[in-house]
């Protein structure tokens, strides 16, 4: 049974009008640490790309097996979905994105399609004197 | 999650991860999640609830500065 219904399928598909560049969503799964978690996670992301007319390309990896994928991806978590543009722009889910950050996933696959963030000038400008890295977790729950 | 996924959009040096806390029991024990949305960043900066993009941006800043 697909988990999308037939008006978030619709919205998502207006929403999709607007990629531009390519995207791919790496999902990391393993049957023996979350078997169901992770085939929901998986049926999610397919049914997800299946509305963007083939512009967005699924990659299935297995975080136990594939262990220098994921390493570079820097990936330790299952179910993982990994938000690819034309480069990693370090965007990643941990869980299933469901609720609002469903629709935070939506947001991130146009995101690295299009390359232009929603940030003030003054935000992007403060952003590229960062001298050193910042790794965000946001923890968030299905609502 | 939408304004951390922006800044890594727009800084090489920013990552943005979103756990789902419930699915992820030892993670949010690990850093203390009692209430949602909870930002952590660098294991250094944390707060609860969401921040206009002025505030987070203040956070984001704090947390690549240099060890107080």
């Amino acid at each position: 049974m697909a988990i999308l219904q037939e008006r978030d399928r619709q919205a998502v598909r207006k929403e999709f009008e607007r990629l531009t560049g390519p995207v791919k969503l790496v999902v990391f799964s393993q049957a023996l640490a979350a078997a169901d978690l992770c085939q929901q996670n998986e049926e999610l992301v397919r049914e997800v790309a299946d509305l963007t007319d083939g512009r967005v390309a699924v990659e299935v990896l297995n975080l136990a097996i594939d262990r220098d994928r994921a390493e570079a991806y820097g990936v330790d978590q299952v179910p993982a979905i990994v938000v690819e543009g034309a480069r990693d722009l370090g965007i990643r889910f941990y869980g299933i994105p469901s609720g609002y950050e469903f629709s935070n996933l939506i947001d991130s696959i146009i995101l690295v399609s299009t390359g232009e963030p929603a940030l003030s000038e003054e935000t992007r400008a403060s952003l590229e004197t960062l001298a050193e890295p910042v790794d965000i977790k946001v923890f968030s729950t299905p609502t | 999650m939408r304004l951390a996924q922006h800044m890594a959009a727009a800084s090489d040096k920013v990552s943005a991860t979103a756990i789902e806390a419930t699915e992820f029991p030892e993670l949010s024990r690990t850093y203390r999640v009692m209430a949602v949305p909870k930002v952590v960043m660098n294991d250094r900066v944390q707060f609860e609830g969401a921040l206009p993009e002025k505030e987070f941006l203040a956070a984001v800043l704090k947390a690549a500065g240099p060890a107080s």
